[in-house]
């Protein structure tokens, strides 16, 4: 790396142009998105800037307490957030909130396991702050599909529960394609990564001045990293939220209209 | 054949705010009996709680004397076997449908003597279960039912979604499957033919009671 670059906010504000273009194509096809397009850029502003503090202090600090507190809240919310995307399931926020953990867990004790990074809040805060909100959006597709497909497919789950199934054997179908849908977007991306797209580590290293080798490097480590936290996320999310539409005999529960 | 085979106890069930059985109380004896009335009287409702994927919220259902929540409800499930109203099988073949129960349960199914039974040939063993007719599907779930080897079968309306001749063919089956395996029947009807060719006692609800046979229209 040649260094860090540094980014003024007029460069910032210099970008507003293109959010500009963006308002004027909905108003020039009223496609009635100016004031979501509002919201979302003063959002990713005034959240960006407040995270930016948060990581600064805690980079500062450097101790990993205030790392994990983090790393915490981002679960918390990211629970919060999926369930709002999984309506359909009973009590999804509970099986979220562990999913996520252990997915986050599992795959930063691995990495730092395998020593692929220090045990530093400069790795450990981005890194997981990429993996929980992956696996977030893992299992909140899936959980979302999941929900979808039980509503979709009561006749045929309470026909084979009527055959003696327990709930998981009557239930495993829509688990699978649950599932399916949860893992593919990250596998598809993971495919044509370096094709179509050049994902945001590499760019962002690219962009700082980093050996593209370096980049590409590091842009394969998480590749990696997220493809398992991916799967975990979306597994556990999916395997704990399940029972809930069932009771303790087998039987589907009265899904809320 | 004269056991009493099932006794709801004051039963009610709800399904949301809507009550769907109102403290039924009686009992149904071994052989064939019709649950006749019209929609949403609770008949499908009751046949669920006899296999047990409801339970009332109020009263008790019995099982040849016991609480059916003492069973074990697999054990329940596979001796007293539901074929559904509508045709819901899995992806896959008709033999892998037929087996799949028996599978379940440990067991090695005759899939070709439950097809027989259900009144299909052989050569359905392998064809696509997605590909069969209404009619047929409707078939492959009472072979399905049978292949676990039940000693009640609970039918939800087993031919409305069969033309004339497929609705006789059916009934026929279901004649000599208790003429040759003796099994005892429980099924729900909207026809009162139907009913009076199938069965050897009728029971009539409507919202959720019991209720006297109606007049026949003039």
């Amino acid at each position: 790396m040649t260094g860090a670059i540094h980014i003024t906010v007029g460069q910032v504000a210099g970008t507003l142009v293109l959010v500009a273009v963006a308002v004027a194509v909905s108003l020039w096809q009223h496609v009635d998105l100016e004031r979501d397009i509002g919201i979302a850029v003063i959002r990713s502003f005034v959240q960006l800037t407040a995270i930016g503090y948060v990581i600064k202090l805690i980079f500062d600090q450097d101790h990993l307490a205030f790392v994990v507190a983090l790393l915490a809240a981002m679960v918390l919310f990211g629970a919060l957030t999926a369930r709002s995307r999984a309506r359909k399931v009973p009590h999804a926020f509970w099986p979220l909130l562990i999913a996520l953990a252990v997915s986050g867990a599992t795959t930063l004790g691995l990495v730092l396991a395998l020593g692929v990074f220090e045990p530093q809040a400069r790795y450990l805060v981005p890194v997981g702050g990429m993996v929980i909100g992956n696996a977030m959006t893992a299992a909140a597709v899936a959980l979302n599909r999941l929900g979808d497909e039980v509503a979709g497919s009561l006749d045929q789950i309470e026909a084979t529960l009527a055959l003696g199934a327990t709930a998981t054997q009557a239930v495993r179908p829509v688990l699978r394609r649950s599932l399916r849908s949860g893992m593919i977007p990250l596998v598809d991306s993971t495919k044509t990564t370096g094709l179509i797209f050049f994902p945001g580590t590499m760019v962002g290293m690219l962009l700082a001045g980093a050996e593209p080798v370096d980049a590409v490097r590091l842009q394969l480590i998480l590749l990696y990293v997220l493809l398992g936290s991916v799967a975990l996320g979306a597994l556990m999310s999916v395997l704990l939220a399940y029972r809930n539409f069932f009771t303790a005999a087998q039987q589907l529960r009265e899904l809320p209209a | 054949m004269s056991g009493v085979l099932f006794e709801c106890d004051h039963v009610a069930f709800r399904r949301g705010e809507t009550l769907v059985l109102d403290g039924l109380t009686f009992g149904i004896a071994e052989g064939a009996t019709c649950i006749a009335g019209p929609s949403g009287a609770g008949k499908s409702t009751l046949l669920r709680l006899f296999n047990r994927l409801g339970d009332p919220v109020a009263g008790s259902v019995r099982y040849r004397g016991r609480d059916v929540r003492a069973y074990d409800v697999l054990s329940l499930r596979r001796e007293v076997g539901l074929v559904p109203q509508l045709p819901a099988l899995l992806d896959g073949t008709v033999a892998m449908n037929v087996g799949f129960g028996a599978r379940l349960a440990g067991k090695g199914a005759d899939v070709r003597s439950a097809l027989g039974l259900a009144g299909l040939d052989e050569s359905f063993a392998d064809r696509s279960a997605g590909r069969l007719s209404v009619g047929e599907q409707q078939r492959v779930m009472l072979a399905r039912a049978l292949a676990l080897e039940p000693k009640v079968l609970l039918l939800d309306e087993p031919t409305s979604a069969l033309d004339e001749r497929s609705k006789a063919a059916v009934e026929a089956t279901l004649l000599d499957l208790r003429e040759r395996l003796s099994l005892s029947f429980v099924f729900v009807t909207h026809e009162l033919a139907q009913a009076e060719r199938l069965a050897d006692r009728i029971v009539w609800l409507d919202g959720g009671r019991l209720s006297a046979r109606p007049a026949p229209v003039p």
